[in-house]
């Protein structure tokens, strides 16, 4: 049998024998981003169309949370940074190739939109809430007055937000289970996804409630065509990238990827959704959760099984 | 100008001096390497073939990790050779993971270190620590864009390879075949 060896001298930290340069942080960041993007872009979303009145949970309540999910996303990436006094270097130049530049500028936008959209919106939590100064006071009311221009920079931003979260995975060449640009709508999908879920978690109206299962649905079927389309992708090409497709179709990769992100994370979901609307009594905390699960199982297994995926040579 | 070396595989008997000589000229954190050297063995016992390959960084023509740095602390210099400055860097990874030749590593003190083609000493008219430490003067280093280089020179007249072309990096080392 013709076979072979490939021995290396080299046995670098965190490099050797596969890459794992990116722990936790980086995936529980990237759900965090997509989570909020989704938040924020069903906020910016139904403030548009009028239709604030109506889901009150998308616009006035799930954007609270968004800007604490955000510092503690933002917190983990800090602590992936190996030169942390450095970090500030990101905000002294805008390189236009570097997607993870891209991030960092849009989380300087992002980031002080939802402070200000929860600002405006936090008397509908805390209905005695007095801001005591007058300049906040007048702040918020020139706020308020631009409400419709915010949700124009809030959905459009969000929607850039929850395609990085795929696209710095995706600009990797170098890790082929990566380099597919489905990964930029599938995260952006699955960030929506999750933010649907918060948002019914939160609602008391079941109308609200059913109108985002609804929603969900119809994101997890989107999902789950971009998954299958990801794989014939990675099967119709070279044959790095056909390795890197086997490690979720047989590898060792394949039950958590299959049995967390696809069934329990959108199979499952979806048909508990479809059965709320059939009039079946579902908790909707089991749905909710388990969409919550799949998203942030989905960033870490790609980003774990990315890494170990390369080139032959 | 235009930075190139090219190693002779049919030379090399990984002695591993390159290696080294890299770690003590640039005093590479004990652990680490910048250079290393590879040993395939391929084919059919008993027709077997051995390459042995002294790699490093190929300071490439079109370097994903200068693109994806979100800082520019991943850059070009003169002729062509891919440097790190330590106080842009954040040592957020994401060159180490563009890299196919996981020639990148994080150093402990935090930037991400590499082979700098000893641009030190290259300015002043010396080769590379690797080069001028090769026992059986395997390694040729030069500048591709004048003819009379070493390496230029010895491309002209054997065959070669670079290491997956097909990743579209216009690696900068060749391996003499």
């Amino acid at each position: 049998m013709r076979e072979e060896i490939i021995v290396s001298g080299r046995n670098n930290y965190l490099i050797d024998p596969h890459l794992h340069i990116w722990h936790w942080q980086i995936p529980l960041y990237l759900f965090l981003g997509g989570l909020a993007a989704g938040i924020l872009f069903f906020a910016a979303f139904f403030t548009l169309m009028g239709k604030e009145n109506k889901y009150k949970a998308a616009v006035r309540i799930a954007p609270h949370i968004v800007p604490w999910i955000l510092v503690v996303g933002l917190f983990a990436l800090l602590l992936d940074l190996k030169h942390k006094l450095y970090f500030w270097r990101l905000y002294t130049t805008i390189r236009l190739e570097s997607p993870m530049s891209w991030g960092a500028w849009v989380l300087m936008l992002v980031t002080p939109l939802s402070f200000i959209w929860s600002a405006i919106h936090i008397k509908r939590i805390f209905p005695k809430w007095d801001w005591k100064f007058k300049i906040l006071k007048d702040l918020e009311a020139f706020f308020t007055k631009q409400k419709k221009a915010i949700a124009w920079v809030m959905g459009i931003s969000s929607v850039i937000l929850g395609v990085y979260t795929g696209i710095l995975f995706s600009a990797f060449n170098a890790r082929p289970l990566w380099n597919t640009s489905i990964l930029g709508p599938l995260f952006l999908a699955s960030g929506l996804s999750a933010g649907a879920a918060v948002i019914m978690l939160l609602s008391r109206k079941h109308k609200e409630r059913t109108m985002f299962a609804r929603i969900d649905i119809g994101i997890i079927v989107v999902e789950l065509f971009l998954i299958v389309h990801m794989f014939m992708g990675f099967l119709a090409s070279t044959q790095v990238q056909i390795n890197a497709a086997e490690l979720f179709l047989g590898g060792p990769w394949t039950a958590p990827f299959w049995i967390f992100v696809v069934i329990l994370g959108m199979i499952v979901p979806a048909f508990l959704e479809v059965l709320e609307l059939k009039k079946f009594k579902i908790p909707v905390v089991i749905p909710a959760t388990l969409v919550l699960f799949g998203s942030l199982m989905l960033r870490f297994l790609i980003s774990y099984a990315g890494q170990e995926s390369r080139w032959l040579y | 100008m235009r930075y190139a070396m090219a190693i002779d595989t049919k030379k090399c008997v990984g002695c591993s001096d390159c290696v080294v000589a890299c770690q003590t000229e640039n005093n590479v954190p004990i652990g680490y390497c910048r250079d290393w050297v590879v040993e395939v063995t391929d084919g059919t016992y008993p027709q077997l073939e051995i390459e042995i390959r002294s790699e490093r960084c190929n300071h490439c023509d079109n370097s994903p990790c200068v693109r994806c740095c979100p800082t520019g602390a991943s850059h070009y210099e003169d002729g062509g050779i891919v440097l790190v400055t330590p106080n842009e860097c954040i040592g957020c990874g994401a060159c180490i993971t563009s890299c196919p030749y996981d020639a990148r590593y994080p150093h402990p003190d935090g930037y991400v270190d590499k082979c700098t083609f000893c641009i030190h000493r290259i300015k002043k008219g010396l080769e590379p620590a690797c080069v001028s430490a090769c026992p059986t003067k395997c390694m040729y280093f030069g500048d591709l864009d004048d003819p009379n280089s070493p390496v230029s020179e010895i491309l002209k007249v054997r065959k070669y390879k670079t290491l997956i072309p097909e990743a579209g990096t216009g690696p900068q080392v060749y391996y003499l075949i």
